[in-house]
């Protein structure tokens, strides 16, 4: 199946990824190609078969419940190239 | 409300979890604290970082689903939930989807009319909390603070069978008492420990299929809950009154102006995308482990209040009122022990006085100076005469300021009631020579001004007299 | 001491050199720093070089190895994939996204072989988040192959292929999430292993996919991957698909006998896509192992075909959610001018990604979405099922499956990055392993058109050991391994 323009810029809102105008058409037909490279699998039987989710077929291992991180905001944030008050500054978020 | 509509309510609470890290990493999940210092690179999202699951989490989980007769997952999964928003680190919350930890269960609420009720409980399913945005004070920039971010949820979905907005709290409220037995959350609605969504709808009582609803976010109070749930049912009633339809969508709850309104950041279609999460594997829940955990349980509301109904012999209200919170039902015990009143008024002080004082000083049962030894000794003052109830008020009072013992402050006040049929008989003699006209119309047949000879005896004995004894003497007197 | 040695030696051969007195950590470290500076640039190997503190730590090594204090790496250098995370030293993903990123921690990988005495020269060149199979993505440019400079190294971890294949460096650490160990290994002409799901940990390793990455090793002798492997494998904490299985001693059981081993040899490797130059390399290899005893029995994989797209599906859709935490907010790339938070997101994300990782963070969202779910990822996962369950079968006959790494050797730098599919195609046979979590390795195994190919062979979950005593074994019979392209000798 061939994706048209009005789905990858759906799939660019989703992902909130900036797809300039001029770049839409290459994506078009590069995701379109892939979307019908992997449609090959529609015509795979698979009646009865488990979905793996995941290599390892055990259960997961659990953390006692205890405090073993602390406060190492000052390093952290030196990552962050907006901080005021020791928050994470964006824009206006609207509720 | 209109009674041509019914109302049909679905509440999705969320409790935090009583933990003391998170659900997925090993910091703190301490309230209150400077903003980002308890949210380490596990909770930040930082690249490179695994979640690693909190056994305590699924414990608690699983008290609470073996408390509303649910069934425990033998087999849970965690999904990643992808959306964008400022207070979700990663792009995605860690919850659950298909297979949740808690499948099914009931809870018995009482309706408006008093009738139990039984609400069905779909599923409730662990998952990390957002952090939080704040607003004010940035120079029109909003600040994000992720010390919340990975704070374990318990999300619990009801069935939608609630019908009215008292039901909702009721339930709401059967939860909260619930998760404080358990321990298993604080229930701190102030610091949204304990809140809530609620999905609302109408439709015609002929109408078959349920109504298109609105989910109302942001319920972190009883009263917000009841107010904002009536508000919208009014709003949904006037839309289809007046030939509109309702709208799906998401509102938020304005507590100052009591309406509600539509959360913009929701309104765009949202795709979450659920699929398993590949940085965790499966739950896997032995039956060894419930057990386990089973016979850890407390005993629960419900079947503790049939104990006090048959062990104590109280109103069905009565039992229902003082097991609604596991330290007052204790508290009661504590005093139904030693005090040798009857176990009903034992229960009445408790609910009335005790619990009266308790919200005036908005104190916890911990935090006030009268003890239940203390309230006990009061109770025994009434039991053998020494005082009637009505001093027994004054003088508990003055125990709650911390005067001192029930004997002390009857002592120090001279409060001994008077029990005496001889002394009692002087004073309603005295009482009737000083009014001779209201002993002529008594005895004329105006029998209400019993009660004023009554007053005027336990005037002249500043209430000490036993009324019981009063009112007796007063009756032989007055032939 | 013969200092022109070094570059060329095995880790093995320079932990005795060392050992000896021959000559010092220090010697190496510089000698190979020299080399770095010399020839790094040519191959764009390295993202970032960290003379100094590796120079600081070979002398502290030195002063360990004087008071004979040992470790088993102590003093041995290697360099890390950038996308391990290492305190203080950008890690980058090769992207724009991440190009200022300094991480306040180590990745597990890096902790455990430090914790060993190893000394790290650099952080190695790569595609960005690791998602290509050419090393063309890397916001840093692409990575050239020592072989021949106008092609490419293979991807995604072409930049540590390139270093060890160029003499730059004896090992370095790689992750491979569809083959980018393998098939970088094989088009360089070095050896390269990656373990069992779970095997190593994922701690601090920067996602692409997580049911499908792991981290893994490059060298020059199969001998010095087992030293590597055994020393950066084990259980880990901090990662819940992390298995916890003791390590074995890799190198100390490496040269046990590999009569008896049976092979399998997969029928459809060799059908179509297969080039035939590359088809004779591999069985003359099979040869080799027939000699030393090992049984080759043919086998199927009936559903193998269908690894490459349910890889796509899967890998896409993990990458999907993995890379939406890059937002600009508390780390990485930020846009300037944006008007509200939405367009905030947008601008950051769109200009801080490359093509390729936008392409597949679409694909991965299209099919996770409402309404494509079941066709696509789900219908994947059952899809991961039947190959996993045609390796289960494959594995109650054969100890292991042997067959090409790639499909043919090196190809030009831009050939395929016009046609995705094609580019995908190339991790043919790598991606099966991925699927179905097994261990896997590629080791060379002759030349078509004076590049090197690779013969890959995958184990039994867990089944490492045998994999590294058949590499050795083969390695003892044949020295493809000991090549070195003619411009780094």
């Amino acid at each position: 199946m061939s994706l048209n323009k009005e789905q990858i810029k759906y799939l660019a809102v989703l992902s909130r990824m900036d797809i300039k105008e001029d770049e839409i058409q290459d994506v078009v037909e590069k995701l379109s190609s892939i979307v019908e490279f992997v449609d090959q699998l529609q015509a795979v039987t698979t009646d009865g078969t488990e979905p793996m989710a995941h290599p390892l077929a055990q259960g997961q291992r659990l953390r006692i419940d205890e405090i073993t991180e602390y406060n190492e905001r000052d390093k952290i944030q030196l990552n962050a190239k907006n901080i005021n008050k020791g928050m994470y500054l964006v824009p206006k978020v609207i509720d | 409300m209109n009674s041509n509509w019914e109302i049909v309510i679905g509440l999705e609470i969320h409790a935090q979890l009583a933990t003391s890290s998170k659900i997925f990493s090993g910091a703190s999940t301490a309230f209150g604290e400077e903003p980002n210092t308890q949210a380490c690179l596990v909770d930040l999202g930082y690249p490179g970082t695994l979640p690693v699951l909190n056994q305590q989490a699924i414990e608690m989980a699983i008290r609470f689903g073996l408390a509303i007769d649910a069934e425990i997952s033998p087999r849970s999964v965690f999904a990643r939930k992808n959306y964008f928003y400022p207070d979700l680190p990663k792009g995605y919350q860690i919850s659950q989807l298909d297979l949740p930890i808690v499948v099914g269960g009931n809870m018995n609420i009482l309706d408006g009319n008093g009738n139990e009720k039984i609400i069905g409980i779909t599923r409730a399913h662990l998952e990390e909390d957002a952090g939080k945005s704040v607003h004010e004070g940035l120079d029109g920039l909003s600040g994000i603070d992720l010390n919340r971010a990975g704070t374990p949820l318990l999300e619990i979905v009801s069935e939608p069978e609630m019908s009215s907005a008292k039901e909702a709290v009721a339930y709401m409220r059967k939860i909260h008492s619930i998760v404080r037995y358990l321990e298993i959350s604080d229930g701190n609605m102030q610091e949204g420990s304990f809140r809530c969504d609620a999905n609302v709808s109408i439709k015609r009582f002929d109408q078959k299929e349920l109504g298109i609803r609105t989910e109302l976010k942001n319920l972190n109070s009883f009263k917000f809950i009841e107010k904002a749930i009536n508000h919208e049912v009014m709003r949904q009633i006037e839309i289809i009154e007046d030939g509109g339809t309702v709208t799906q969508e998401t509102r938020l709850y304005d507590a100052d102006l009591d309406e509600t309104r539509p959360m913009r950041s929701k309104e765009e279609a949202n795709d979450y995308r659920y699929f398993p999460d590949p940085d965790l594997l499966p739950v896997i829940i032995e039956e060894d482990y419930i057990n386990e955990i089973k016979a850890s349980l407390p005993e629960l509301p419900s079947v503790k209040k049939e104990r006090f109904i048959d062990s104590y012999n109280l109103k069905s209200t009565d039992a229902e009122v003082l097991t609604a919170s596991k330290q007052l039902a204790d508290f009661y015990e504590a005093v139904e022990k030693i005090a040798n009143t009857e176990s009903q008024i034992t229960a009445n002080w408790v609910i009335g006085d005790y619990t009266a004082a308790l919200n005036r000083d908005d104190l916890e049962i911990k935090d006030a100076k009268l003890s239940a030894d203390d309230l006990a000794g009061l109770l025994n003052k009434i039991a053998d005469q020494t005082i009637s109830g009505k001093i027994a008020k004054e003088v508990f009072e003055s125990m709650w300021r911390g005067d001192g013992s029930a004997e002390e402050i009857i002592e120090k006040k001279g409060l001994v009631q008077i029990t005496d049929d001889n002394e009692i008989e002087n004073i309603v003699n005295q009482v009737m020579e000083k009014n001779p006209s209201q002993v002529k119309d008594y005895l004329g047949g105006k029998g209400q001004l019993l009660g004023y000879f009554v007053g005027q005896v336990m005037k002249e004995t500043k209430g000490k007299a036993n009324p019981k004894k009063v009112n007796d003497i007063l009756k032989k007197k007055l032939k | 001491m013969p200092a022109q040695n070094i570059q060329n030696m095995t880790l093995c051969a320079l932990k005795q050199g060392m050992s000896e007195k021959e000559f010092t950590s220090l010697e190496v470290i510089e000698t190979l720093l020299t080399r770095i500076s010399e020839h790094g640039g040519s191959l764009n190997a390295f993202i970032t070089v960290t003379a100094e503190q590796a120079i600081t730590e070979a002398k502290n090594a030195d002063k360990l190895m004087a008071v004979g204090k040992n470790k088993p790496l102590l003093g041995l250098p290697l360099a890390h994939k950038d996308l391990f995370c290492t305190d203080g030293i950008l890690t980058s993903c090769a992207s724009k996204m991440l190009h200022n990123f300094i991480p306040p921690y180590d990745a597990s990988v890096v902790k455990n072989l430090k914790a060993s005495g190893a000394i790290m020269l650099g952080k190695t060149n790569m595609d960005e988040f690791a998602m290509g199979s050419s090393n063309e993505t890397s916001y840093y440019g692409s990575v050239k192959n020592p072989w021949n400079l106008e092609l490419s190294p293979g991807g995604s971890s072409g930049g540590s292929a390139s270093a060890v294949a160029a003499c730059l460096v004896p090992a370095a650490t790689g992750t491979d999430t569809g083959g980018s160990i393998r098939q970088p290994a094989a088009l360089t002409g070095i050896t390269g292993i990656k373990p069992t799901y779970g095997r190593v940990s994922r701690f601090g390793m920067i996602a692409f996919a997580s049911s499908l990455d792991q981290g893994g090793v490059f060298a020059r002798s199969v001998e010095d991957a087992a030293l590597l492997l055994g020393e950066m494998a084990g259980f880990d904490e901090n990662d819940s698909t992390s298995v916890d299985v003791p390590v074995p001693d890799y190198l100390g059981s490496i040269n046990q006998s590999i009569k008896g081993l049976k092979i399998g040899l997969v029928r459809q490797y060799f059908d179509a896509g297969l080039d035939d130059n590359n088809a004779k390399a591999v069985r003359e290899a099979l040869e080799v192992l027939e000699d030393q005893g090992a049984e080759i029995i043919e086998i199927d994989l009936p559903n193998i075909e269908l690894s490459v797209p349910t890889y796509y599906v899967v890998a896409s859709a993990e990458c999907s959610s993995n890379l939406s935490r890059y937002d600009g907010v508390r780390f990485g790339y930020r846009a300037e001018n944006y008007k509200d938070l939405n367009e905030f997101y947008c601008k950051t994300r769109g200009e801080g990604f490359g093509a390729e990782v936008k392409r597949r963070i679409m694909t991965g969202t299209y099919v996770l979405s409402a309404g494509y779910y079941d066709a696509y990822y789900l219908k994947a996962q059952k899809v991961r099922q039947l190959i996993s369950q045609d390796f289960k079968n494959a594995f109650s006959k054969v100890d292991l499956i042997a067959g090409p790494t790639t499909p043919s050797p090196a190809f030009a730098l831009g050939a395929k990055m016009d046609d995705p599919i094609e580019m995908y195609l190339n991790d043919i046979y790598t991606i099966g392993a991925n699927l179905a979590g097994l261990p896997g390795m590629s080791i060379p195994c002759g030349f078509v058109n004076d590049l090197p190919v690779g013969l890959q062979l995958v184990g039994k979950h867990f089944g490492e050991e045998s994999l590294l005593q058949c590499g050795h074994r083969y390695q003892q019979k044949t020295d493809w391994h000991t090549r070195v392209p003619e411009r780094f000798k």
